[in-house]
């Protein structure tokens, strides 16, 4: 049924946080993702051409890398942005589904796609502002993140690894699962503490999946040229000196300034 | 948004069919029994024709199109769905208006609450293709208020001037045909000029600051991907800007067109052979441009600074 469940009280909200100060972008929620994903509940994720010129495929998560400038900085900084499925409180995804293929649990919020009922009508990847839908051509049904619901409830797994591929497989520790419906959790103390944010509030789909904002950036990392130390005269900074001006080609001088080393790094 | 070919044809091809079958029902309501069995024929077989290609193209872009009778299910939540509803319900009315209308099944006194159930059934379902993309709140140029108003004038438009070339070689051709259809077209031009207008000064209001969550100074920097992927080429289609202001100027000249060789049928009816074709065509062009030009708020995702 694409209508909504009634959100009961203490309702649980399964989702993930992703900690974008210690994303280091090395791609392994990615693969493990597609890797877990491709034999699991969505299989298969089909790739087409995949060694030729012009591969393509279907993926549930992608890193998308941003330049941020801070106010007042002339330096920039790289951030590393993991996008998947934010499993909304009131997804449109799910209500202009025709079928009901598209439908969110009422008992943990996940949001998922019935493979055998999915018509492939593409409605449900226009509604997403988020691009969390990606269409298989080769198996004709939509395919997104299932927050790997056939590991996470997986009797057979150990207990530590009932939990999401993207998550285990994350080496920094930048990618978090949990109950975000319960304020007391882990997951939820988190975003408390660190500001977790929502992706594009003011559309009012509600995500549970929070971001934590990067770090403000310490003045000591800088990309400006560390200012080379004066000489003490003793006869080591002599002989460097006479190096320095012999192998500059100069017939006098002294010690090269910051600004001719400037030169120097960028020719 | 990627101007999906099937989609096209599904609206305008429906959207003429469902004008045209309405305007038969409303003439039913007022005139009683058609008064040439082989005009209400040929007409009704055209508007059901027309009808019948366009919801069977819809299904063509379909991964599953044998799946599709599911679509009839979640007409509590989805336009797309109630859309699939009314359409089946339509042939309902249609085909016992047909019946009686051409005295296939006597029974007169039904021709005129027939018809009239008929063309509202038309008004619904073209209503509810119109919601399945003005209710999409992450495509701005589609949620927009004059979208639904400009496919409901698209159909009755084409309708119209389908009616009228198709009453001129069994000399059923009437003034009031021009009339309706003249008006219809006037106040479409209008529509589609403060619709553009519109969606041109609209502010866009999302930002790949809110996206992201990374302040005002965020740049695209990498790409997550080696080659196009499914929501670049569903999402990401933006050939049309590049043209779009020539053909709005094609779509209106097309329009005026129309306006004119529906005039120039006071002089000989046959001037609606061109105008029939005219707006089939601007129907056609506008449709694609509706896609062509619409921004998707994804887009921030991928480097656009606004939606």
């Amino acid at each position: 049924m694409t209508s909504l469940p009634t959100p009961q009280p203490n309702q649980k909200k399964l989702g993930l946080v992703i900690d974008l100060d210690t994303c280091v972008g090395c791609q392994a929620c990615v693969t493990s993702c597609k890797e877990w994903n491709t034999q699991g509940y969505s299989a298969p994720l089909n790739d087409s051409d995949s060694y030729g010129s012009d591969p393509s495929g279907v993926w549930l998560n992608r890193v998308h890398g941003y330049e941020v400038k801070e106010e007042g900085r002339d330096d920039t900084h790289v951030v590393h942005f993991p996008r998947s499925c934010l499993h909304c409180e009131t997804p449109a995804c799910v209500t202009v589904c025709p079928t009901g293929a598209s439908y969110k649990r009422a008992e943990d919020g996940i949001v998922l796609v019935n493979p055998d009922t999915c018509i492939g009508c593409k409605l449900c990847s226009w509604a997403c502002p988020y691009g969390a839908r990606e269409y298989d051509y080769s198996h004709g049904t939509m395919k997104k993140c299932t927050l790997c619901i056939d590991r996470i409830y997986n009797t057979n797994l150990e207990p530590e690894d009932r939990a999401p591929a993207c998550v285990k497989a994350c080496p920094t520790g930048a990618r978090h699962f949990g109950d975000l419906g319960d304020p007391d959790s882990d997951v939820s103390q988190l975003v408390k503490a660190r500001e977790g944010f929502d992706l594009l509030p003011e559309m009012g789909y509600k995500p549970v999946n929070k971001y934590l904002p990067p770090r403000k950036r310490r003045d000591a990392v800088t990309s400006a040229a560390i200012a080379l130390p004066k000489g003490d005269g003793s006869a080591m900074d002599r002989l460097f000196s006479w190096a320095d001006r012999f192998l500059s080609g100069k017939p006098a001088g002294t010690i090269a300034s910051l600004e001719d080393m400037s030169d120097k790094l960028e020719g | 948004m990627n101007p999906a070919y099937s989609v096209i044809l599904f609206t305008t091809a429906s959207g003429a069919g469902y004008g045209l079958l309405a305007l038969l029902g409303l003439i039913g309501f007022s005139h009683g029994p058609v008064s040439s069995f082989v005009f209400g024929l040929v007409s009704i077989v055209i508007a059901l024709g027309l009808i019948t290609i366009g919801l069977l193209s819809s299904t063509f872009h379909l991964g599953h199109p044998e799946r599709a009778w599911r679509a009839f299910s979640q007409w509590r939540s989805s336009w797309l769905s109630r859309e699939g509803v009314a359409a089946v319900l339509t042939y309902v009315p249609a085909v016992l208006f047909a019946a009686t209308w051409l005295d296939i099944f006597h029974a007169p006194a039904w021709i005129g609450p027939l018809g009239l159930i008929a063309a509202t059934m038309c008004a619904v379902t073209v209503f509810c293709t119109a919601k399945i993309y003005s209710s999409l709140k992450t495509i701005r140029a589609w949620n927009h208020p004059l979208t639904v108003p400009v496919y409901l004038a698209f159909a009755l438009a084409s309708g119209g001037a389908l009616l009228t070339a198709i009453a001129t070689p069994f000399d059923r051709f009437q003034i009031f045909q021009v009339i309706l259809t003249g008006v219809v077209l006037v106040v479409l031009i209008v529509l589609k000029f403060f619709y553009w207008r519109g969606i041109d000064s609209a502010e866009r209001t999302h930002t790949m600051a809110a996206a992201t969550g990374l302040g005002a100074g965020v740049r695209q920097w990498e790409v997550p991907h080696t080659s196009e992927n499914y929501i670049m080429k569903e999402m990401g289609f933006a050939v049309a800007r590049r043209h779009a202001q020539k053909l709005r100027g094609v779509v209106y000249l097309l329009c005026l067109l129309t306006v004119a060789s529906l005039a120039a049928c006071l002089i000989s009816p046959w001037f609606s052979w061109l105008s029939a074709p005219a707006i089939l065509l601007a129907a056609i062009l506008e449709r694609w441009l509706f896609f062509a030009e619409a921004q998707h708020v994804v887009s921030l995702y991928y480097g656009a600074e606004k939606a």
